[in-house]
């Protein structure tokens, strides 16, 4: 028997890694490591209505068991893989066991950054990624009355809106001067500031914390650098996430704050590749692209399978996003950083509107609050390399979607 | 439980007892049932779990604002019948209830 096709992660990229090759027409022998104990399963609600109590863990599943089985992938789960030995081919795993490979997929994800603080790890100071870590904080959500969020991104503002659904006093503590200052363009980070200060939180820009102070073992308060104290018990830590890319490094693979993949999900192994979270990808100009969402997932999932079989699917399609946060749907595509002008569609007061991000004359991103309208067709717009005039995409008595076939 | 009849694009019929409470969309993905993608796990936020209801319209909840805009940019024909499945969630009135999934979602 020839050795299998290994992927190494069971989450969105790996599951979509294993499918697309079957669905490619791979019909040899398939493996899919997983560390955690679950089937593959959507992380995006987990911070949103898992925590409401809107799904069970169960309805998280992207497939079950069986569903797995009968396309002939091997799910392993609970198992970690501790070394790559591109010499042999082979993979050793931390009960022991080796496995060798024919080809090799990485799709080991992300971790949460730690909080480098003393109290870091007091009881009731959590990170949001997985089915676990959400567990946890739904177990203890309904005792905690004073909520604190280090970190004003996506994880810490979703969790925020839940926090504040469910009647808890919160403070987002963001060290940064606006909030979500990585993804979005000040405009925005002021709409959300303003949104989740409406709905009660207290929101803190410019705050760094410096400890996490308990009291027997239990987290109590956090303090920032500015003398202040902000009572929790239970505190929610959002300050990004690092590549899991320690096996691919070790193994000699190229590594730069991810592990490095062309648009087709090859690294520099022929016979590795790589998508999803873990990977940092080369552009076409040269520098390396990091994006954490599952569309990367999918889509490298899907060249990094054709490209085991040979085939070059490059992902060229522009990044999208979304987020939900009380009655609020942000949908973003493209990447704003470096705009140096922005025509906003529609009504901010209203919270249905769109900001169209240029360079110059070029539409680079557009971010939609409440607009799925204009979400939709601007990824059209923006793939096909289309720019149209600001007064054209301020016309809100032109549907977005006409601005494609001219 | 009710069950509902998955018509997958190859014509192949499938058949889940869906938990009450479940959106048509889960039941499917994850008993691997051919030609639903649902990226973003039911968000309402993808359009890519598009389907066309074949029986028991009427006891369906109309869509949202939400659903309808992003059914006007499913990837293959919207029709009247066309909804977002993740937007749709089994109950008892819907036992018996037939979907048809479309050739492309994306």
């Amino acid at each position: 028997m020839t050795a299998p096709i290994i992927i190494v992660g069971a989450g969105q990229a790996g599951l979509q890694a294993a499918e697309s090759l079957r669905s490619e027409g791979y019909a040899g022998s398939l493996t899919m490591i997983g560390d955690e104990p679950h089937t593959p399963y959507h992380r995006p609600p987990l911070s949103k209505a898992y925590l409401l109590g809107e799904f069970t863990a169960a309805q998280l599943a992207i497939r079950t068991p069986e569903a797995l089985a009968k396309k002939g992938i091997d799910l392993r789960t609970g198992i970690t893989v501790s070394a790559i030995d591109r010499a042999t081919k082979r993979l050793r795993l931390t009960n022991g066991d080796e496995l060798d490979y024919a080809h090799l997929c990485l799709a080991t994800g992300a971790r949460p950054r730690p909080l480098p603080l003393a109290g870091a790890d007091l009881d009731g100071v959590f990170p949001l990624r997985t089915l676990a870590d959400t567990q946890a904080i739904a177990a203890r959500l309904p005792s905690a009355s004073h909520v604190v969020v280090i970190g004003g991104g996506f994880i810490g503002l979703e969790f925020a809106a839940v926090a504040r659904k469910l009647g808890k006093a919160v403070v987002v503590l963001e060290a940064a001067p606006r909030l979500m200052p990585r993804a979005v363009t000040p405009m925005m980070s002021d709409f959300f500031r303003d949104l989740h200060i409406a709905h009660g939180v207290q929101v803190e820009l410019g705050a760094s914390v410096c400890a996490l102070l308990g009291e027997q073992g239990k987290i109590a308060a956090v303090h920032t650098g500015d003398g202040r104290e902000f009572p929790a018990d239970l505190v929610l830590v959002g300050i990004g996430i690092l590549p899991n890319a320690e096996l691919a490094q070790q193994a000699g693979l190229e590594c730069q704050h991810g592990i490095i993949v062309d648009a087709c999900s090859r690294t520099s192994d022929p016979s590795i590749v790589a998508a999803g979270d873990c990977t940092a990808r080369r552009l076409a100009d040269g520098n390396l692209l990091r994006l954490e969402s599952v569309q990367n997932a999918v889509e490298q999932g899907k060249s990094a399978a054709a490209a085991l079989l040979g085939k070059e699917r490059p992902f060229t399609a522009n990044p999208w996003f979304w987020s939900d946060q009380y009655d609020i749907k942000l949908q973003m595509v493209g990447l704003a950083a470096g705009c140096d002008r922005t025509v906003v569609r529609g009504d901010l007061a209203a919270r249905k509107f769109s900001a169209f991000h240029y360079r110059g004359r070029k539409l680079i991103a557009v971010d939609s609050i409440n607009s799925p309208e204009d979400h939709m067709p601007a990824r059209k717009l923006l793939d096909l390399g289309l720019s149209p005039a600001a007064d054209e995409v301020a016309d809100l008595s032109r549907p977005v979607n006409a601005l494609i076939s001219r | 439980m009710p069950r509902i009849t998955y018509i997958e694009p190859s014509g192949n019929q499938t058949e889940i007892d869906l938990p009450e409470g479940w959106s048509l969309m889960q039941g499917a993905t994850s008993n691997g049932v051919e030609g639903i993608e649902a990226e973003c796990g039911g968000s309402c936020a993808c359009a890519t779990c598009h389907c066309y209801v074949e029986s028991h319209a009427d006891r369906l909840p109309a869509p949202s604002e939400t659903e309808l805009s992003m059914l006007d940019h499913v990837a293959a024909e919207r029709r009247p019948n066309s909804r977002l499945s993740c937007q749709l969630k089994a109950s008892a009135d819907l036992d018996g209830m037939v979907v048809r999934l479309p050739i492309c979602q994306s």
